[in-house]
């Protein structure tokens, strides 16, 4: 019944216990909606046929209402009305209410990506990793403008206020992947701000958590981690790291392998890049510098020539440093260090 | 006694505002005839809609496909920006209260003219102004932040905000001078035996209106102008980068915003009034019971505009008390939709174009108020908000209440404006195709929300694909209807037949004239010994006057 009425309505996958409750509480309110519509509808077809013009001199008598009429008028949607809320206030409620013991991740929207921080751990761009079966309280904020935070399959929704953080809560019963999206307005690219919530395991989330939190690169081929040869950071790479942030590169190239305003520089070195003038070339450290420099050069077919030259902003052991941290990208979509936020004082607990 | 029959040998009123006192461009432009300032609203709103609808042609063939199909995403932004801001503020808010208000008010209330007419000239001018300035930004540049400026997107864009925002400001004006008008006007000038008892529904619904654009518009004014400074010289008022608070914009924008959806949906209301009494030919069942609740539309609009501020980190108890209050306004709605229903019952149902766009107007009004209710459900809300379900629920409102009664009313009116029928096969000809294509462009949109597809999304991933090919196919069966009924009306300003004062046979005060009515509305002040809404036999005793002669003191 559930799954059916949910494939009738086009509602996603319930991927939580609160997301079943929420489309109960829809169901229903269709459902009355639906009979309401009907009633309404069914009496004013019989009126159309019963009393149609028979003749142009037609009179027609005064019908005044009765009180009971504006009683029922009143009181039959106010009635139901209210039933609704009765059922949708408390469930509201219970999203702003996170569980004492959930766990903390911190989301940052920024133009045109999602940004998840584990306390003390890792932080990731575009993936959200959460345990399946635990409550994972999120913190919102906004780097810009105001974004908004978007689970279809969780229907939990909230905004991402520039200097402020607002909260929500979930709790994914079971492992899959769901998109997250951007629902509120945020410029060119809003509707690319596709994220993405990779509900693990428990043990293998714990396992995931736990090699990030040592501070290494991540694993090499993608697949989520447990026991991976650690491979310290080379200092180099973290240099090329911070100066990418600083210099902005990361606000067009994700490291992820996400698709944004420039390529994603996730195996990115030694790729062999079809440009728009129809040659294609290999990315090799010439190359990658020569990007830099002079980016309207070789436009990578399917892009704009968006990017400012960094000519003269970037000193050749900067250049090269960020070149070695794009050397070190090799598919995994988590980055190691430690997290960046939060930036303001965390929301008290109730 | 039956009605008479004279109106079926039509005259055409020789002596007409149309004609006298004379027929140039000058004669018009410097008007002070609330009928001739009523027609320039009409033709101008008429023309934006067009705009607007063109916009939303291109918006929907923008979406036929998931990734880019005729244009670039920053064409996409500033289009469907275009679409919102041309249809609210240069065709909704306008169209029915200063266009038909304009026209009717002093009409119905057996008035030669509104309170100030020279203000109301300055309305119409105020009002060009307003769009000419919006049209200059949006040629140069256009903005992109939706027609609800969002900050800080709004202070920090580079497209070009602060054109529309000053064009919008100017607007409001308009908006104001309109109102004022209409509200001294009703006060002051209703013809001898017109108690606030006999005031029309129509005249009822326009005067909320005017009470709500008076005080609400100058809180969208301030706030505008506030983007506007914060845009040009960087104040830290909304961005929180420069000290600002971004949700406060949120809260001055609704609560103009949202009190001015029902600017938009009270003059429908008065319309469709009008219309259900003169095709069912009966007396409107519970004249208070209408006539209050536009009042009670009017009050209680003010105190919903935080159901739009749900998941912008809002306090539950906020959401609680926003949530109940919003649920009002749908109570008040059922009671108009139960009375006009009502007054079906034992009447005499012609089914003509005006009482088809009505038909249209209840079913869009049914499903467009509950979806609202449901919407204020805080709970549901959470999933829908900012997605394709909210954007089917204001268009199942906005055009479906609106744009329905404004297609009734010029076609019900008609007669009235030019002194001639429009084609009645042809006019339900385009109500079917306008009605069918406005559900098979929306209803798919409800499911899209459903869904999860956010709202002003330029591309959107492939699994909304089928939905959004349905929209548009809607969409083109609705504009299809829209060029019928511009092109039939046309044709008929110059070769529709006569129509005679009262082709109707209504009751309304407004058709107690000559149809078009003299340059003064009336030789002399009519007096009024009957309801503007009656059709028992009684009152019919005394049987509407078809003469091209007013009605004089009985
Ligand atoms: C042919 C008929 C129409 C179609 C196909 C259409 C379609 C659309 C679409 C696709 C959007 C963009 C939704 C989004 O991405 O957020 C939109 C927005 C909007 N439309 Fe329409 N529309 C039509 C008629 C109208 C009319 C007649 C009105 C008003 C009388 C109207 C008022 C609006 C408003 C206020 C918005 C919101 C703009 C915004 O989000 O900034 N539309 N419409
Ligand atoms: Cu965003």
């Amino acid at each position: 019944m559930n799954d059916l009425l949910r494939r009738m309505l086009f509602l996603p996958d319930q991927a939580s216990d609160y997301a079943r409750q929420v489309d109960g509480l829809h169901y229903f309110v269709i459902i009355t909606t639906m009979v309401a519509a009907a009633g309404v509808f069914a009496t004013a077809i019989y009126f159309f046929v019963r009393y149609r013009r028979r003749s142009d001199t037609d009179v027609t008598p005064r019908v005044e209402p009765k009180a009971i009429h504006e009683v029922i008028f009143v009181g039959l949607p106010l009635a139901f009305f209210l039933v609704w809320f009765a059922i949708g206030f408390p469930q509201f409620a219970k999203l702003q209410t996170p569980p004492k013991d959930a766990m903390d991740v911190y989301v940052q929207g920024k133009k045109w990506m999602w940004k998840f921080a584990y306390p003390g751990g890792p932080n990731s761009l575009d993936v959200l990793r959460v345990p399946a079966g635990r409550p994972v309280r999120l913190l919102i904020t906004s780097r810009d403008v105001i974004h908004s935070f978007y689970v279809p399959a969780l229907r939990v929704k909230q905004d991402a206020l520039p200097g402020r953080y607002t909260q929500t809560w979930f709790s994914a019963d079971r492992p899959g992947r769901y998109e997250i999206f951007c629902a509120e307005y945020c410029g060119l690219a809003h509707s690319g701000m596709i994220g993405e919530l990779v509900v693990m395991p428990p043990e293998e989330f714990d396992q995931w958590l736990a090699t990030q939190g040592r501070g290494v690169a991540g694993s090499q081929d993608g697949t989520p981690i447990a026991g991976e040869p650690v491979r310290p950071a080379s200092n180099v790479i973290e240099e090329g790291r911070r100066l990418a942030g600083e210099q902005g590169c990361l606000k067009c190239h994700s490291v992820d392998g996400t698709r944004h305003i420039g390529p994603t520089w996730v195996d990115l070195y030694q790729r062999n890049e079809k440009l728009q003038s129809g040659k294609s070339v290999q990315a090799d450290e010439g190359y990658l510098t020569k990007s830099m420099m002079d980016p309207a050069a070789d436009i990578v077919a399917g892009y704009q020539n968006v990017m400012p030259t960094y000519q003269g902003k970037l000193a050749p052991p900067e250049a090269a440093a960020i070149v070695e941290f794009i050397k070190s990208l090799k598919t995994p979509a988590v980055q190691s260090g430690p997290s960046e936020g939060p930036v303001y004082e965390s929301i008290p607990r109730k | 006694m039956s009605p008479s029959h004279a109106s079926d040998v039509p005259v055409y009123n020789p002596r007409n505002y149309l004609n006298s006192p004379a027929t140039g461009l000058k004669s018009w432009l410097l008007t002070q005839d609330h009928k001739r300032i009523g027609v320039m609203f009409l033709v101008a709103a008429s023309v934006f809609f067009a705009v607007g609808g063109l916009f939303a042609m291109l918006i929907r063939i923008e979406l036929l496909t998931p990734g880019p199909t005729i244009m670039d995403a920053m064409t996409y932004n500033r289009l469907f920006t275009l679409h919102g801001v041309v249809m609210i503020f240069l065709f909704m808010i306008p169209a029915i209260p200063s266009g038909f208000g304009n026209f009717l008010v002093p009409l119905m209330l057996g008035a030669k003219d509104v309170a100030f007419p020279k203000l109301n000239l300055l309305s119409f001018y105020l009002y060009m102004l307003g769009a000419v300035v919006a049209l200059y930004g949006m040629i140069h540049g256009g903005a992109d932040t939706g027609w609800t400026f969002y900050t800080p997107y709004s202070t920090t864009t580079v497209t070009k905000v602060v054109p529309i925002l000053l064009g919008a400001f100017i607007l409001g004006f308009s908006s104001i001078l309109t109102g004022l008008n209409f509200i001294v006007t009703t006060h002051t000038m209703r013809a001898p035996g017109i108690g606030w008892n006999r005031v029309p529904l129509f005249v009822w619904s326009i005067y909320a209106t005017s009470i709500i654009q008076i005080l609400a518009t100058p809180v969208l004014g301030m706030t505008l102008l506030l983007v506007a400074v914060e845009n040009a010289f960087g104040w830290g008022i909304f961005d929180p980068a420069r000290g600002g608070d971004p949700v406060l914009f949120q809260h001055f924008f609704w609560f103009y915003s949202h009190p001015a959806v029902y600017i938009m949906v009270l003059p429908a209301m008065a319309v469709i009034s009008e219309v259900v009494c003169a095709f069912s030919r009966k007396n409107i069942f519970g004249y208070k019971a209408v006539a209050y609740s536009s009042l009670g539309i009017a009050f209680v609009g003010f105190f919903t505009w935080g159901h739009h501020l749900f998941v912008s980190g809002q306090s539950a108890f906020d959401a609680g008390v926003f949530g109940v209050l919003s649920m009002f306004v749908g109570i008040f709605t059922a009671i108009k939709v139960f009375n006009w229903t009502a007054t079906l019952y034992q009447g005499s149902i012609a089914f003509k174009t005006p009482f088809a766009y009505f038909v249209g107007f209840l079913f869009f009004l049914v499903f467009g108020g509950m979806t609202g209710v449901a919407v204020a459900t805080v709970s549901l809300d959470v999933h829908w908000h900012d997605t394709y379900f909210v954007v089917a629920h204001f268009h199942f409102i906005m055009v479906g209440a609106t744009v329905m009664a404004f297609l009734a009313a010029l076609h019900y009116w008609f007669p009235k404006i030019t002194g001639r029928m429009y084609p009645e096969g042809w006019g339900l000809v385009g109500a079917v195709m306008v009605i069918l294509g406005f559900n098979f462009t929306f209803i798919p949109q409800f499911l899209l929300g459903n869904e999860g597809m956010p709202r002003r999304y330029f591309s959107y991933p492939e699994r909304f694909w089928a939905l959004n090919v349905a929209s548009t196919a809607g969409a083109s069966v609705l504009a299809m209807g829209l060029v019928i009924v511009l092109v039939y009306l046309l044709i008929s300003l110059k070769w529709g037949p006569i129509a005679g004062p009262n082709p109707w046979h209504s009751r309304g005060y407004e058709w107690d004239t000559a149809s078009p009515p003299l340059p003064e509305n009336f030789e002399e002040t009519p007096v009024y010994t009957r309801g503007p809404h009656e059709y028992d036999e009684d009152s019919y005793a005394n049987p509407p006057p078809v003469a091209p002669e007013p009605k004089h003191a009985s």
